[in-house]
């Protein structure tokens, strides 16, 4: 185990505070980025409500589920990792940190399972299938994978920058004095968790 | 030195167990509630169990609880504007069908 390094303010200048607070206002520019897409989820679930329902039960309620329950228990490991390595457990932390890079890979397992079943079945954007449903199921399907595809997509850039952090640790660049890159990544994992959070009920449970 | 605004709340392993437990708990439960038939109270169900999932993890895993004021207040206005876009576009979209 390396010792963390003592960090006594000489040298390279850190500022705290200003570090958590860039990160938090790039978190607004998530929040509205997937605000315009829930936006038009709730404007076409008032316009199609029935057909939304009919849409929604095509949906796997199974792998839904246990992608939220592997989604928030990776939440959980990284805020461990978090408490781990300010205690000094930098061992602890990596083995927190590996955990949710697992745990993230097993909901992009799980994604493709239920992507390639819908692909199986004719839906993907632009198929003569999806072109064949009425309108409301057609645009339930597309918010589907736009938005499931673009959280997606957060969930792979989330695990290679808790691996790319995790290597940082190990190094001992990242330690229980200077911990605030691991903080923003696990704020970046936690907003992941966040829009999984909403896009769950949206997509698995309303129908 | 310590910078004097830096968070020194240090979460036990004990707390997170907690939080998470909570969060598991509120999972099955709308996953219960979303079986039975209760109309449009489904989605009201949905969402505010949602809601206090999220609300869980802001001011816990995210640490937003002991942070300081200003951050708070910044967090705070960005889902005033949210609910606004949203909202207001309801104003539009609601009275038409």
């Amino acid at each position: 185990m390396n010792e963390p390094k003592p960090q006594d303010g000489h040298g390279e200048h850190k500022d705290y505070a200003g570090a958590k607070m860039g990160m938090w206002l790039f978190l607004f520019t998530e929040i509205l980025l997937f605000g315009g897409l829930f936006l038009l989820y709730s404007a076409y679930l008032h316009r199609y409500p029935a057909a939304f329902h009919e849409a929604g039960k095509t949906e796997n309620l199974l792998l839904g589920s246990a992608n939220t329950v592997i989604l928030i228990a990776s939440s959980f490991t990284v805020a461990l990792s978090i408490t781990a390595l300010r205690l000094g457990r930098t061992r602890g932390c990596l083995v927190f940190l590996g955990l949710t890079v697992a745990l993230a890979l097993g909901f992009l397992v799980n994604k493709f399972f239920e992507w390639s079943a819908k692909f199986a079945a004719g839906l993907y954007p632009g198929s003569a299938h999806m072109k064949s449903l009425p309108a409301g199921e057609n645009v339930f399907t597309g918010l589907y994978f736009a938005m499931t595809g673009l959280h997606g997509l957060h969930v792979l850039v989330g695990s290679v920058l808790l691996s790319v952090v995790a290597a940082l640790v190990a190094r001992g660049r990242v330690n229980a004095g200077d911990f605030v890159l691991l903080e923003n990544a696990g704020l970046y994992w936690h907003l992941v968790d966040l829009i999984w959070i909403f896009l769950f009920p949206l997509f698995y449970l309303i129908a | 030195m310590e910078h004097e605004s830096r968070s020194q709340h240090v979460l036990s392993y004990g707390f997170l167990t907690g939080i998470f437990a909570a969060l598991m708990v509120l999972t099955a439960t709308t996953i219960i509630v979303s079986r039975i038939e209760l109309g449009f109270f489904n989605v009201v169900v949905a969402l505010s169990v949602a809601s206090a999932k999220a609300s869980l993890v802001i001011f816990f895993f995210m640490h937003l609880k002991y942070e300081n004021r200003t951050l708070k207040t910044m967090v705070l206005l960005a889902f005033i504007l949210l609910a606004i876009c949203i909202g207001f576009t309801f104003f539009d979209v609601g009275p038409r069908t």
